[in-house]
Protein backbone atom coordinates (compact mmCIF):
# COMPACT_ATOMS: atom_id res chain seq x y z
CA UNK A 1 0.00 0.00 0.00
CA UNK A 2 1.61 3.46 -0.45
CA UNK A 3 0.27 7.00 0.56
CA UNK A 4 -1.62 9.72 -1.66
CA UNK A 5 -0.04 10.25 -5.01
CA UNK A 6 -0.33 12.50 -7.56
CA UNK A 7 0.00 13.18 -11.33
CA UNK A 8 0.12 15.68 -13.28
CA UNK A 9 -1.70 17.32 -16.47
CA UNK A 10 0.97 19.25 -18.97
CA UNK A 11 0.58 22.20 -21.42
CA UNK A 12 1.21 19.55 -24.29
CA UNK A 13 -1.41 17.26 -22.84
CA UNK A 14 -4.24 19.89 -22.85
CA UNK A 15 -3.32 20.64 -26.70
CA UNK A 16 -4.01 17.12 -27.69
CA UNK A 17 -6.75 16.58 -25.41
CA UNK A 18 -8.31 20.18 -27.47
CA UNK A 19 -7.95 19.30 -30.89
CA UNK A 20 -9.46 15.62 -30.40
CA UNK A 21 -12.34 17.16 -28.39
CA UNK A 22 -13.10 19.93 -30.95
CA UNK A 23 -13.00 17.61 -33.89
CA UNK A 24 -15.89 15.58 -31.50
CA UNK A 25 -18.10 18.07 -31.01
CA UNK A 26 -18.08 19.30 -35.16
CA UNK A 27 -18.52 15.46 -35.97
CA UNK A 28 -21.34 15.09 -33.34
CA UNK A 29 -22.85 18.78 -33.96
CA UNK A 30 -22.66 18.73 -29.79
CA UNK A 31 -21.83 21.54 -27.20
CA UNK A 32 -19.72 21.04 -24.73
CA UNK A 33 -17.15 18.17 -23.92
CA UNK A 34 -15.57 17.79 -20.72
CA UNK A 35 -12.67 16.15 -18.85
CA UNK A 36 -13.25 15.19 -15.36
CA UNK A 37 -10.70 12.70 -13.35
CA UNK A 38 -12.49 10.22 -10.85
CA UNK A 39 -11.68 11.77 -7.95
CA UNK A 40 -14.12 14.94 -8.93
CA UNK A 41 -11.60 17.51 -10.64
CA UNK A 42 -12.02 19.28 -14.00
CA UNK A 43 -9.38 18.29 -16.45
CA UNK A 44 -10.38 20.10 -19.23
CA UNK A 45 -13.67 22.22 -21.05
CA UNK A 46 -14.03 22.50 -25.03
CA UNK A 47 -16.62 23.74 -27.17
CA UNK A 48 -19.82 26.30 -25.87
CA UNK A 49 -18.49 27.71 -22.29
CA UNK A 50 -20.95 25.65 -19.81
CA UNK A 51 -23.45 28.23 -17.73
CA UNK A 52 -23.24 25.92 -14.48
CA UNK A 53 -20.32 26.00 -11.77
CA UNK A 54 -17.56 23.70 -13.36
CA UNK A 55 -16.23 22.87 -9.82
CA UNK A 56 -19.22 21.08 -8.80
CA UNK A 57 -20.21 19.36 -11.85
CA UNK A 58 -16.49 17.80 -11.88
CA UNK A 59 -17.34 16.29 -8.51
CA UNK A 60 -21.28 15.42 -8.91
CA UNK A 61 -19.80 13.61 -12.45
CA UNK A 62 -17.61 11.60 -10.81
CA UNK A 63 -20.09 10.72 -8.00
CA UNK A 64 -22.69 9.81 -10.62
CA UNK A 65 -20.30 7.65 -12.39
CA UNK A 66 -18.46 5.76 -9.11
CA UNK A 67 -22.25 5.08 -8.19
CA UNK A 68 -23.04 3.39 -11.21
CA UNK A 69 -19.90 1.65 -10.99
CA UNK A 70 -20.86 -0.01 -8.21
CA UNK A 71 -24.58 -0.54 -9.50
CA UNK A 72 -22.72 -2.52 -12.41
CA UNK A 73 -21.32 -4.54 -9.98
CA UNK A 74 -24.21 -5.77 -8.57
CA UNK A 75 -25.66 -7.21 -11.82
CA UNK A 76 -22.34 -8.49 -11.88
CA UNK A 77 -20.77 -6.42 -14.96
CA UNK A 78 -17.16 -4.98 -14.21
CA UNK A 79 -18.59 -1.30 -15.12
CA UNK A 80 -20.87 0.56 -16.64
CA UNK A 81 -18.69 1.88 -19.86
CA UNK A 82 -21.22 5.18 -20.71
CA UNK A 83 -24.46 6.74 -18.96
CA UNK A 84 -26.91 8.70 -20.76
CA UNK A 85 -28.93 11.52 -18.86
CA UNK A 86 -31.51 12.76 -21.00
CA UNK A 87 -32.90 16.23 -20.20
CA UNK A 88 -35.93 18.18 -21.95
CA UNK A 89 -33.52 20.25 -23.68
CA UNK A 90 -30.13 19.15 -23.31
CA UNK A 91 -28.56 15.68 -22.90
CA UNK A 92 -25.20 14.32 -21.29
CA UNK A 93 -23.56 11.35 -22.59
CA UNK A 94 -20.60 10.19 -20.44
CA UNK A 95 -18.07 7.39 -21.23
CA UNK A 96 -15.22 6.25 -19.39
CA UNK A 97 -11.36 7.01 -20.35
CA UNK A 98 -8.95 4.38 -19.30
CA UNK A 99 -10.50 3.66 -15.62
CA UNK A 100 -9.49 7.08 -14.68
CA UNK A 101 -10.87 9.75 -16.37
CA UNK A 102 -14.64 10.54 -17.76
CA UNK A 103 -15.26 12.25 -20.95
CA UNK A 104 -18.89 14.39 -20.48
CA UNK A 105 -20.59 15.35 -23.76
CA UNK A 106 -23.42 18.09 -23.30
CA UNK A 107 -25.92 18.14 -26.13
CA UNK A 108 -29.27 19.43 -27.54
CA UNK A 109 -31.71 18.39 -29.95
CA UNK A 110 -29.68 19.47 -32.54
CA UNK A 111 -27.99 16.08 -32.87
CA UNK A 112 -28.79 13.02 -31.56
CA UNK A 113 -27.86 10.11 -28.96
CA UNK A 114 -26.47 7.81 -31.89
CA UNK A 115 -24.34 10.21 -33.09
CA UNK A 116 -23.20 11.09 -30.29
CA UNK A 117 -22.15 7.94 -29.06
CA UNK A 118 -20.52 7.08 -32.38
CA UNK A 119 -18.53 9.72 -32.22
CA UNK A 120 -17.81 8.94 -28.96
CA UNK A 121 -16.73 5.62 -29.50
CA UNK A 122 -13.75 7.19 -31.44
CA UNK A 123 -12.94 9.67 -29.31
CA UNK A 124 -12.57 7.50 -26.21
CA UNK A 125 -9.71 5.14 -28.20
CA UNK A 126 -7.28 7.85 -29.17
CA UNK A 127 -7.98 9.85 -25.47
CA UNK A 128 -7.46 6.64 -23.61
CA UNK A 129 -3.73 5.88 -25.37
CA UNK A 130 -3.21 9.76 -24.48
CA UNK A 131 -3.97 9.11 -20.73
CA UNK A 132 -2.15 5.73 -20.58
CA UNK A 133 0.81 7.64 -21.14
CA UNK A 134 0.27 10.18 -18.92
CA UNK A 135 -0.21 7.87 -16.23
CA UNK A 136 2.79 5.83 -17.15
CA UNK A 137 5.19 8.56 -17.21
CA UNK A 138 3.94 9.76 -14.04
CA UNK A 139 5.08 6.57 -12.22
CA UNK A 140 8.45 6.65 -13.84
CA UNK A 141 8.78 9.99 -11.82
CA UNK A 142 9.15 13.48 -12.62
CA UNK A 143 8.59 16.87 -12.53
CA UNK A 144 7.94 19.15 -9.65
CA UNK A 145 6.50 22.35 -8.44
CA UNK A 146 8.99 25.73 -8.51
CA UNK A 147 10.99 25.27 -4.84
CA UNK A 148 9.54 27.99 -2.67
CA UNK A 149 5.60 27.11 -3.60
CA UNK A 150 5.20 25.02 -0.24
CA UNK A 151 6.20 28.18 2.06
CA UNK A 152 4.43 30.27 0.10
CA UNK A 153 1.59 28.28 0.45
CA UNK A 154 1.65 27.88 4.21
CA UNK A 155 1.39 31.48 4.49
CA UNK A 156 -1.80 31.43 2.04
CA UNK A 157 -3.17 29.04 4.69
CA UNK A 158 -2.47 31.03 7.83
CA UNK A 159 -4.09 33.93 6.06
CA UNK A 160 -7.20 32.32 4.96
CA UNK A 161 -7.67 30.13 7.84
CA UNK A 162 -6.37 32.53 10.35
CA UNK A 163 -3.11 31.74 12.51
CA UNK B 1 -4.10 12.12 -5.84
CA UNK B 2 -3.56 15.65 -5.86
CA UNK B 3 -3.77 16.71 -9.56
CA UNK B 4 -1.21 19.49 -10.64
CA UNK B 5 -2.48 21.28 -13.94
CA UNK B 6 0.25 22.59 -15.72
CA UNK B 7 -2.51 23.52 -18.85
CA UNK B 8 -4.69 25.67 -16.55
CA UNK B 9 -1.66 26.41 -13.97
CA UNK B 10 -3.95 24.69 -11.09
CA UNK B 11 -3.38 22.38 -8.34
CA UNK B 12 -6.30 20.65 -6.70
CA UNK B 13 -6.27 18.60 -3.36
CA UNK B 14 -8.73 16.20 -1.73
CA UNK B 15 -9.55 16.11 1.97
CA UNK B 16 -11.78 13.92 3.32
CA UNK B 17 -13.80 14.58 6.81
CA UNK B 18 -14.95 10.99 7.96
CA UNK B 19 -16.50 10.05 11.21
CA UNK B 20 -19.36 8.45 13.01
CA UNK B 21 -22.78 9.43 12.02
CA UNK B 22 -23.62 12.68 13.77
CA UNK B 23 -20.23 13.19 15.07
CA UNK B 24 -19.64 16.55 13.64
CA UNK B 25 -18.40 16.44 9.82
CA UNK B 26 -21.17 18.43 7.91
CA UNK B 27 -21.04 21.10 10.39
CA UNK B 28 -17.34 21.51 10.19
CA UNK B 29 -17.60 22.33 6.30
CA UNK B 30 -20.99 24.51 7.09
CA UNK B 31 -18.94 26.68 9.42
CA UNK B 32 -16.10 26.91 6.94
CA UNK B 33 -18.35 27.71 3.94
CA UNK B 34 -19.74 30.64 6.49
CA UNK B 35 -16.63 32.04 7.40
CA UNK B 36 -14.35 31.69 4.72
CA UNK B 37 -14.54 35.18 2.37
CA UNK B 38 -16.77 34.86 -0.23
CA UNK B 39 -14.35 34.53 -3.46
CA UNK B 40 -11.96 32.10 -1.59
CA UNK B 41 -15.47 29.73 -1.69
CA UNK B 42 -17.34 27.68 -4.79
CA UNK B 43 -20.83 26.46 -3.86
CA UNK B 44 -21.44 24.43 -1.08
CA UNK B 45 -23.07 20.86 -2.45
CA UNK B 46 -25.04 18.67 0.05
CA UNK B 47 -26.64 15.38 -1.30
CA UNK B 48 -28.67 14.49 2.13
CA UNK B 49 -31.62 13.20 3.12
CA UNK B 50 -34.62 15.06 3.61
CA UNK B 51 -33.74 14.85 7.35
CA UNK B 52 -30.88 16.64 6.63
CA UNK B 53 -28.56 13.51 7.24
CA UNK B 54 -25.72 13.62 4.35
CA UNK B 55 -26.64 10.70 2.35
CA UNK B 56 -23.81 10.92 -0.06
CA UNK B 57 -21.39 13.69 1.14
CA UNK B 58 -21.52 17.15 1.35
CA UNK B 59 -18.62 19.14 -1.22
CA UNK B 60 -16.87 22.70 -0.46
CA UNK B 61 -14.25 23.85 -2.71
CA UNK B 62 -12.14 26.59 -0.79
CA UNK B 63 -9.58 28.24 -3.08
CA UNK B 64 -6.15 29.70 -2.04
CA UNK B 65 -5.35 32.01 -4.24
CA UNK B 66 -2.82 32.03 -6.66
CA UNK B 67 0.74 30.99 -5.58
CA UNK B 68 3.69 30.70 -7.28
CA UNK B 69 1.89 30.73 -10.70
CA UNK B 70 -0.68 27.75 -9.57
CA UNK B 71 -4.35 28.44 -8.64
CA UNK B 72 -4.79 26.25 -5.44
CA UNK B 73 -7.92 24.73 -4.53
CA UNK B 74 -8.75 22.34 -1.68
CA UNK B 75 -11.82 20.04 -2.61
CA UNK B 76 -13.40 19.54 1.14
CA UNK B 77 -15.69 15.91 1.32
CA UNK B 78 -17.82 14.28 4.04
CA UNK B 79 -18.77 11.06 4.02
CA UNK B 80 -22.40 9.67 5.40
CA UNK B 81 -21.43 8.11 8.92
CA UNK B 82 -24.08 5.85 9.25
CA UNK B 83 -22.63 2.49 9.18
CA UNK B 84 -25.41 1.12 6.04
CA UNK B 85 -23.83 4.08 3.91
CA UNK B 86 -20.32 2.07 3.45
CA UNK B 87 -20.01 1.82 -0.03
CA UNK B 88 -21.37 5.58 -0.53
CA UNK B 89 -18.05 6.35 2.02
CA UNK B 90 -15.95 4.12 0.07
CA UNK B 91 -16.54 6.31 -2.92
CA UNK B 92 -15.90 9.76 -1.47
CA UNK B 93 -12.33 8.82 -0.50
CA UNK B 94 -11.09 7.71 -3.98
CA UNK B 95 -8.10 9.82 -4.16
CA UNK B 96 -7.56 11.50 -1.56
CA UNK B 97 -4.69 13.35 -0.36
CA UNK B 98 -5.76 13.96 3.26
CA UNK B 99 -8.08 13.04 6.14
CA UNK B 100 -9.70 14.36 8.83
CA UNK B 101 -11.59 12.46 11.66
CA UNK B 102 -14.15 13.73 13.51
CA UNK B 103 -14.82 11.41 16.73
CA UNK B 104 -17.51 12.59 18.71
CA UNK B 105 -16.17 13.27 22.39
CA UNK B 106 -19.48 11.77 24.05
CA UNK B 107 -18.89 8.59 26.54
CA UNK B 108 -21.47 6.55 24.83
CA UNK B 109 -20.15 7.12 21.32
CA UNK B 110 -17.06 5.53 22.07
CA UNK B 111 -17.93 2.60 20.26
CA UNK B 112 -19.17 4.37 17.14
CA UNK B 113 -15.79 6.17 17.32
CA UNK B 114 -13.78 2.94 17.50
CA UNK B 115 -16.06 0.95 14.82
CA UNK B 116 -15.70 4.27 12.26
CA UNK B 117 -11.74 4.50 12.50
CA UNK B 118 -11.84 1.05 11.59
CA UNK B 119 -13.71 1.34 8.77
CA UNK B 120 -11.55 4.33 7.62
CA UNK B 121 -8.66 2.15 8.01
CA UNK B 122 -10.31 -0.93 6.20
CA UNK B 123 -12.01 1.28 2.91
CA UNK B 124 -8.31 3.05 2.42
CA UNK B 125 -7.18 -0.21 2.39
CA UNK B 126 -9.37 -1.60 -0.43
CA UNK B 127 -8.31 1.74 -2.44
CA UNK B 128 -4.37 0.75 -1.94
CA UNK B 129 -3.66 3.51 0.48
CA UNK B 130 -2.20 3.15 3.82
CA UNK B 131 -3.85 5.44 6.48
CA UNK B 132 -0.30 6.06 8.41
CA UNK B 133 0.98 7.15 5.41
CA UNK B 134 -0.86 9.56 3.81
CA UNK B 135 -1.81 12.93 5.89
CA UNK B 136 -3.99 12.38 8.47
CA UNK B 137 -5.46 14.41 11.63
CA UNK B 138 -8.37 13.66 14.29
CA UNK B 139 -10.86 15.71 15.62
CA UNK B 140 -12.37 15.39 18.86
CA UNK B 141 -15.81 17.42 18.80
CA UNK B 142 -18.30 18.47 21.15
CA UNK B 143 -15.63 18.49 23.79
CA UNK B 144 -18.15 21.10 25.67
CA UNK B 145 -20.83 18.24 26.26
CA UNK B 146 -20.94 17.12 30.01
CA UNK B 147 -20.51 13.51 28.82
CA UNK B 148 -17.63 14.56 27.03
CA UNK B 149 -14.50 11.82 27.45
CA UNK B 150 -11.64 13.28 28.78
CA UNK B 151 -8.42 13.74 26.16
CA UNK B 152 -6.33 10.69 27.33
CA UNK B 153 -9.18 8.30 26.94
CA UNK B 154 -10.35 9.29 23.53
CA UNK B 155 -6.27 9.52 22.56
CA UNK B 156 -5.89 6.04 23.83
CA UNK B 157 -8.70 4.85 21.87
CA UNK B 158 -8.75 6.54 18.33
CA UNK B 159 -4.89 7.48 17.98
CA UNK B 160 -2.97 5.63 20.06
CA UNK B 161 -0.44 5.60 17.81
CA UNK B 162 1.31 3.18 15.32
CA UNK B 163 4.98 1.60 15.17
CA UNK B 164 8.11 3.64 13.42
CA UNK B 165 9.76 0.71 11.58
CA UNK B 166 11.79 2.93 9.56
CA UNK B 167 15.17 3.60 11.35
CA UNK B 168 15.38 7.19 9.67
CA UNK B 169 11.98 8.29 11.29
CA UNK B 170 13.08 6.87 14.88
CA UNK B 171 13.73 10.25 16.23
CA UNK B 172 12.11 12.79 18.65
CA UNK B 173 9.31 14.80 16.81
CA UNK B 174 7.24 17.63 19.09
CA UNK B 175 3.84 17.83 18.33
CA UNK B 176 3.87 21.80 16.71
CA UNK B 177 -0.14 22.24 18.14
CA UNK B 178 0.71 21.52 21.63
CA UNK B 179 3.51 22.56 24.32
CA UNK B 180 5.29 19.44 25.94
CA UNK B 181 3.57 16.69 23.40
CA UNK B 182 4.79 14.47 21.21
CA UNK B 183 3.66 13.05 17.60
CA UNK B 184 6.59 10.52 17.08
CA UNK B 185 8.25 9.30 20.69
CA UNK B 186 9.95 6.04 22.24
CA UNK B 187 7.83 4.14 24.20
CA UNK B 188 8.49 1.05 25.90
CA UNK B 189 11.60 0.11 23.80
CA UNK B 190 9.48 0.84 20.36
CA UNK B 191 8.99 3.73 18.42
CA UNK B 192 5.68 5.01 18.22
CA UNK B 193 3.95 8.13 15.81
CA UNK B 194 0.69 10.00 16.53
CA UNK B 195 -1.35 11.83 14.43
CA UNK B 196 -1.81 15.53 15.44
CA UNK B 197 -5.11 16.24 17.20
CA UNK B 198 -7.71 18.81 17.94
CA UNK B 199 -10.56 19.52 20.19
CA UNK B 200 -13.45 21.60 18.62
CA UNK B 201 -16.79 22.35 19.44
CA UNK B 202 -18.04 22.39 15.68
CA UNK B 203 -21.04 24.26 16.20
CA UNK B 204 -20.07 27.27 17.63
CA UNK B 205 -16.58 27.01 15.36
CA UNK B 206 -14.25 26.14 17.83
CA UNK B 207 -11.49 24.40 16.76
CA UNK B 208 -12.68 24.22 13.27
CA UNK B 209 -9.81 26.22 11.07
CA UNK B 210 -7.07 24.90 13.48
CA UNK B 211 -7.95 21.14 11.85
CA UNK B 212 -8.54 22.61 8.33
CA UNK B 213 -4.98 24.37 8.62
CA UNK B 214 -3.16 21.57 10.23
CA UNK B 215 -4.46 19.36 7.39
CA UNK B 216 -3.96 21.85 4.65
CA UNK B 217 -0.28 22.22 5.71
CA UNK B 218 0.63 18.47 5.55
CA UNK B 219 -1.01 17.72 1.99
CA UNK B 220 0.89 20.92 0.47
CA UNK B 221 4.43 19.33 1.81
CA UNK B 222 3.27 15.89 0.31
CA UNK B 223 3.15 18.24 -3.13
CA UNK B 224 5.73 20.43 -2.92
Amino acid sequence: MTGASSWSFREEDATRIGALLNSLLREANARTALLVDRTGQMLATVGEEPRFDPVAFASLTAADFSANDQLARMLGENEFGALFHQGEKDSLYLADVARRVILVVLFDNRTTLGLVKLRVRGVVEALSALFTDMFARESAGERRLETGFVGEAEDEIDKLFGS
Amino acid sequence: MSLINYASREINCKLVYYGPGLGGKTTNLEYIYEKVAPASKGKMISLATETERTLFFDFLPVDLGTIRGFKTRFHLYTVPGQVYYNASRKLILKGVDGVVFVGDSQLDRMEANIESMQNLYDNMAQHGLDLTRIPFVVQYNKRDLPNAAPLGQLQDALNPGWPVEDPARQRPLADPNRAGEMLVQELDGGWIERVPYFEAVALRGDGVFDTLRAISKLVLKTIG
